[in-house]
């Protein structure tokens, strides 16, 4: 790849593959710093940002497994630069008690995690959206959780601008989880100008040389602002229960506003975070609820229903957590029975069946053999009694 | 050595956590000691640590200071300085946090070669956690997880870093704070990845289970363990036997990594 399409006045025109599309939102995010350990099917992330990164004066580094990789890039988080990993289910296992530093600590930055199938070392070159869950609830304790998931290419691009600028705007770690066929699948993408891509970097205190600096230390909108290390404004930062001097305080007046905020911080601001789409949905009397790669079966079935005359249509959530409850519901508000096409054995299905309650059926429709959902299967859960 | 050290502390942050004879205070001293006459702005200071008793070290320095997660105190570290060069960056970890749960990131570090000094409190035994054995436990001391005594051949924390490409290598004790001085302030200054290796005794833990006594028995103790490498030539092999050197042990130069990587990005960038 030659020149900088995200240095590009003009939109540019290429042909890519999920992966190689995550990665130029990343450096059109403004991401400089990259840690990561090779994994199925991430590693053309991890391959195309070495070649790319040293271009732009950014730095990528090979860790020696995923726990160091996503201890790196808090550290460059903290030194100023932002930062990013790349990884699959066994990797993303390995991040989660790092992960949960980040968003105890509010260290903003992105992590890709390719879902390939799992448990354990599973199918590594299979597609796969049996990580939902642990993209939400991964690390252990109460946390926020900000996830994206696209469905194309050009949408890599986007969400991963999106993981961006929602970990500088909440301080926290943003999770953008896509399957292995938007992964690795091609398909026409127009990069947008750089002036057309909105971009969010953390919020500074206003402060003089010499102010004290709390740094967890919260206006309204419960998110501190964010100095950076070497910036001369010296603090501490500890993955321990603290208070808004960032020092360790076992005080339980202070646990409960710290756990508190941390969530808070994301829920107070969730409309802000959702993205989705609405297809047909006006009067469908049979939902469909799919993302990632499964939306586009869905959306196909569908259409296939509505030339059968049934009223279907498709939400689709892109952003996953917080979920979009309302719109979920809002989207149902006529259906008859809601479908929800999933990789995995049903959980995202939970998640819609506890928004809608009891009065709508809702049918799943699962795989996890390693092979996408034909259109045909979605279809005749939407036909069938 | 009338310095001032309440520049360098956070003094709202006292008391400390220790426990009376602990050593772990004494290395933080000769750390700072060094660093005061090294004269780095503390803005462009960073302590990194893992978890435990020593990891509680950098939240009373006034620095720019960060507590990790057990045992990946050196992978934040690097994010650190990967990051931003200009940073001095000091990693401080114990036993069980650099060489068991760390013990990969540790020798990935050495190999990596950055301008980082990595400060080992070496108590031989898990403190923080209420001592079990550690890496570092000499086979037949006690720990409350070797009731028996460790069965186990311990790490040699200097041997490892050398084998895995640390470009300084030093190994003191806490009771000899000339000493201690010395291979701080010549691994803070050395352009490359390095390691001391700073005895401390653990006394609640390791002196209790161990009987071995108070802390100026402990000291004792491992004054009598090691033997100062400068004397290496003249002492006999039964002499050196079962012993650790102590001392600057190994330094060379060999390029480092955030320099190599600025030569890179010159060569790819234009
Ligand atoms: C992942 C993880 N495992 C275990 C622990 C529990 N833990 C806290 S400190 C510690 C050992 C500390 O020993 P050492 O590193 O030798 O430091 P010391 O307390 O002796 O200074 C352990 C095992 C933890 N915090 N995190
Ligand atoms: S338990 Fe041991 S290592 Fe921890 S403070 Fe007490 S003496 Fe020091």
């Amino acid at each position: 790849m030659s020149a900088e399409a995200t240095e590009k006045k003009a939109p540019v025109i290429k042909f890519l593959a999920g992966n190689e599309a995550c990665m130029e939102g990343a450096l059109a995010a403004g991401c400089r710093f990259f840690a990561g350990y090779p994994i199925s099917p991430s590693s053309e992330i991890a391959e195309k940002m070495s070649g790319r990164l040293p271009k732009l004066g950014g730095k990528f580094i090979q860790m020696e497994d995923e726990i160091a990789s996503m201890g790196a890039i808090i550290g460059a988080s903290l030194a100023g630069a932002k930062s990013m990993t790349a990884t699959s289910g066994p990797g993303f296992s390995l991040m989660q008690e790092n992960i949960g530093y980040a968003m105890m600590a509010e260290v903003p930055c992105v992590v890709v995690n390719v879902m390939r199938g799992g448990p354990s070392t599973g199918n590594p070159t299979g597609p796969s959206q049996s990580d939902v869950m642990q993209c939400r609830w991964g690390t252990h304790g109460d946390h926020p959780a900000i996830v994206l998931s696209p469905n194309s290419i050009r949408e890599a691009f986007d969400t991963t601008v999106q993981c961006f600028n929602f970990a500088e705007q909440f301080r926290t770690c943003v999770v953008l989880a896509m399957d292995e066929i938007v992964a690795h699948m091609r398909e026409k993408i127009v990069i947008p100008a750089k002036e057309d891509i909105k971009i969010v970097n953390r919020k500074k205190p206003n402060l003089k040389p010499g102010d004290p600096y709390k740094p967890y230390e919260a206006d309204a909108s419960l998110i501190p602002p964010m100095m950076n290390f070497g910036e001369g404004f010296r603090y501490h930062v500890t993955g321990l229960d603290h208070d808004a001097t960032g020092f360790p305080s076992g005080a339980p007046d202070n646990q409960e506003i710290l756990h508190r905020r941390l969530v808070d911080k994301v829920e107070m601001h969730k409309d802000e975070l959702f993205l989705f789409e609405n297809h047909r949905t006006e009067d469908a009397e049979v939902l469909v609820v799919a993302y990632g790669s499964t939306s586009r079966s869905a959306k196909r079935a569908v259409e296939e229903a509505r030339a059968q005359g049934i009223k279907a249509g498709l939400f689709r959530p892109i952003t996953l957590f917080p979920i979009p409850e309302k719109q979920i519901a809002l989207a149902a508000s006529h259906a008859k029975k809601v479908v929800v096409p999933e990789m995995n054995l049903g959980q995202y299905r939970l998640e819609v069946e506890r928004i809608l309650g009891p009065a709508v059926p809702v049918v799943g429709v699962h795989r996890v053999n390693g092979e996408p959902i034909a259109p045909s299967l979605i279809l005749s859960a939407i036909v069938g009694g | 050595m009338s310095m001032d050290y309440f520049q360098y502390l956070r003094k709202e942050r006292m008391p400390h956590i220790w426990c009376p004879g602990c050593g772990h205070g004494t290395i933080m001293k000769s750390i700072l000691r060094a660093l005061d006459k090294l004269k780095w702005a503390k803005d462009d200071v960073v302590v990194v640590s893992g978890i435990g008793c020593s990891s509680r070290t950098p939240g009373y320095l006034d620095f720019n200071t960060l507590h990790t997660t057990h045992g990946r105190a050196l992978s934040f570290a690097q994010g650190v300085k990967v990051a931003n060069p200009n940073l001095k960056v000091i990693v401080i970890s114990g036993d069980g946090d650099a060489m068991a749960i760390g013990g990969n990131h540790f020798i990935h570090a050495c190999r990596r070669n950055m301008d980082i000094t990595l400060i080992v409190f070496n108590n031989n035994i898990y403190g923080m956690t209420g001592g079990q054995a550690s890496p570092t436990t000499f086979t037949g001391s006690k720990g409350t997880t070797a009731p028996y005594g460790a069965i186990e051949q311990p790490f040699d924390v200097c041997n490892m870093a050398q084998a895995s490409g640390a470009t300084y290598v030093a190994r003191a004790l806490d009771i000899d704070a000339v000493a201690m001085d010395r291979v701080i302030l010549s691994a803070l200054q050395n352009k490359g990845f390095s390691v001391v290796d700073a005895w401390s005794q653990c006394t609640t833990y390791f002196g209790r289970q161990n009987k071995w006594g108070d802390a100026s028995e402990m000291m004792d103790r491992y004054k009598e363990m090691t033997y100062n490498v400068r004397l290496a030539e003249k002492m006999s092999p039964e002499e050196k036997a079962g012993k650790y050197p102590v001392g600057m042990l190994f330094q060379t130069s060999r390029p480092e990594w955030c320099e190599e990587y600025g030569k890179l990005i010159e060569r790819v960038s234009k």
